[in-house]
């Protein structure tokens, strides 16, 4: 990186089922000034604007930043959409970075949201298509078949999910932006809702939700704000085909790839030992065991003894999601944002109540589309 | 005089259905499967580097990104490699839930692809369970998929594990 790069404004809407106080543009205006607040700044300092949401098919409104530009003060100013799918709030966060390491910008705001009580995501993932059969029904429907291949080839007992579950929403009730708020949250009520697309139930499986996310990212010589930066130390992204013979679904050399490239830029070699924490893109709760193993966290096949053991719980080594993750609020195109917004937080000392003692270096992660997309960042209290 | 639109308040939500048509342009490679289709029958398409089968293809292998041309047909009967059972209903969705999703492993293909598993009980199904393409009367074939009615177990003993393992 020529440049260093912090986090000195961050923001985010309280995330909720349905919104309907705000228009898109209300809500991420929201975010947006929050961020700007938290950065003691105004628009008027920002010198360019990256924003990013998943599909324009889920809320009929194709390329929303053409409507948007006023309402996030980009007029006059380079204004950047960008799409990759469930990990787009993270390689928004990431292209945001890049202008400011590259020496382009001084200071750059970075949005993402999604607004899904105007939309219907599970239809807009479900469309027919000439050359498959009509079988798709949403993330999940795509997503189970592949977690019941890891549950087989990892011997993990049926509970781990459950668990999984269980913790993430149990840290949503420290974090006030939750959609989800379940107090009485435990194993039974997990085991005792729906089965929607088996072996995945309804408490297994991230809600629908209105949300924003935003930031600023600024140069050294720019630093502002009311905490202590989070400073860069490392962003990678990584694709790789929908389909190819030999694929690993269940562990995809692109994740592996993307951390590699991220931890080297980091210089972390033990993932589980030198981060304090990490918010990790889990919609589907068995995804926290998976993502373990792909970011090397553990051996191959021992995420899930990870989760069992609690060494992801909010008092366990390596807190995963104190926030409550993606599993507690989903506005699906800021979810990856907030995953890297929430370890900027963590290390600049601002998470409240779901602060993890101390942290210093966190990872946050995202991945997108048919786990073909990995968008990650490494942030740090101190300068890399 | 009171504002009548004030009074109102605002309008916070207005439906605005939106409806797609459009056309798709198979290409030569998948012209061979969808015409296949049309005879019930699967073909495919073999990598001249790896070696690896496509079904359907895309006329190129994207691993090492070199045209497919070694057309090969593939046989009726697959493995049935990951599955879930959708139990929740969406706007569009043309099969009564619930419904066994299945990722089936055509025998001598190296991709799997979604198929609908029908004539078993949602709670038998498993991972490798032999399976066979049920197809719609001749005269009613076309070249789409909708000429694959759908999948049913052939009888076949459960293929083991480590036949398909690599393809999860």
């Amino acid at each position: 990186m020529a440049e260093r790069c912090a986090v000195i404004g961050v923001g985010q809407t309280h995330h909720k089922a349905k919104r309907d106080d705000v228009s898109i543009a209300g809500l991420v205006r929201e975010a947006a000034k929050m961020a700007l607040a938290d950065a003691d700044l105004t628009w008027s300092d920002i010198d360019a604007v990256v924003i990013g949401k998943a599909p324009d098919m889920f809320e009929g409104n194709m390329m929303p930043e053409i409507y948007l530009a006023p309402a996030l003060g980009a007029v006059g100013k380079p204004m950047f959409r960008v799409h990759t799918a469930g990990s787009v709030g993270g390689s928004t966060a990431l292209v945001a970075a890049h202008l400011v390491s590259s020496g382009i910008h001084k200071r750059v705001l970075t949005v993402a949201y999604e607004k899904q009580s105007d939309s219907d995501a599970m239809w807009a993932l479900s469309v027919p298509q000439p050359f498959a059969a009509p079988l798709l029904a949403g993330a999940g429907g795509y997503f189970a078949p592949h977690i019941r291949a890891y549950m087989r080839r990892s011997g993990a007992p049926d509970y781990i999910g459950r668990m999984v579950a269980v913790k993430d929403r149990k840290n949503a009730m420290r974090n006030p932006y939750a959609h989800l708020h379940l107090a009485d949250i435990d194993m039974k009520m997990v085991e005792d809702s729906m089965m929607l697309w088996d072996p995945l139930r309804y408490l297994e499986a991230c809600p629908s939700s209105d949300g924003a996310a935003a930031m600023v990212l600024a140069a050294e010589d720019a630093v502002s704000g009311n905490y202590p930066p989070a400073w860069v130390h490392g962003m990678a992204m990584r694709s790789e085909p929908t389909m190819f013979a030999g694929r690993d679904q269940i562990n995809p050399q692109a994740g592996r790839d993307c951390s590699a490239d991220v931890y080297r830029q980091a210089g972390v070699t033990n993932p589980r030992e030198q981060f304090d924490c990490a918010e990790v893109y889990v919609p589907f709760s068995w995804y926290e065991p998976m993502w373990l193993e792909n970011l090397g966290f553990c051996d191959l096949g021992d995420g899930w003894k990870l989760t069992e053991s609690g060494a992801t719980a909010f008092d366990g080594d390596i807190p995963w999601n104190a926030s409550g993750g993606v599993l507690s609020s989903n506005p699906i195109g800021a979810s990856g944002m907030l995953r890297f917004l929430e370890v900027a937080m963590q290390v600049r000392g601002q998470a409240g109540e779901h602060q993890v003692d101390g942290a210093k270096l966190a990872l946050g992660q995202a991945y997108g589309g048919g786990s073909q997309f990995f968008s990650m960042w490494v942030v740090g209290s101190a300068k890399p | 005089m009171a504002d009548e639109t004030t009074d109102q308040g605002p309008v916070t939500t207005l439906a605005t259905p939106i409806r797609l048509d459009f056309d798709f342009t198979p290409g030569v490679a998948q012209s061979k499967f969808l015409r296949g289709l049309e005879r019930g029958e699967f073909h495919g398409q073999r990598c001249s580097v790896c070696g690896k089968v496509y079904v359907p293809s895309r006329g190129s292998c994207p691993t090492d990104g070199v045209p497919t041309t070694e057309d090969v047909l593939l046989g009726n009967a697959g493995t049935v490699t990951t599955y879930c059972v959708v139990n929740v209903p969406f706007a569009g969705q043309s099969i009564e839930i619930p419904y066994i999703c299945a990722q089936i492993l055509l025998d001598g293909a190296n991709l799997s692809f979604m198929g609908l598993l029908q004539e078993i009980p949602t709670d038998q199904i498993r991972m490798g369970m032999r399976v066979e393409a049920v197809w719609v009367d001749e005269s009613d074939l076309t070249p789409s998929l909708a000429s694959v009615r759908y999948f049913r177990p052939n009888g076949e003993p459960d293929a083991d594990y480590d036949t398909y393992k690599e393809y999860l």
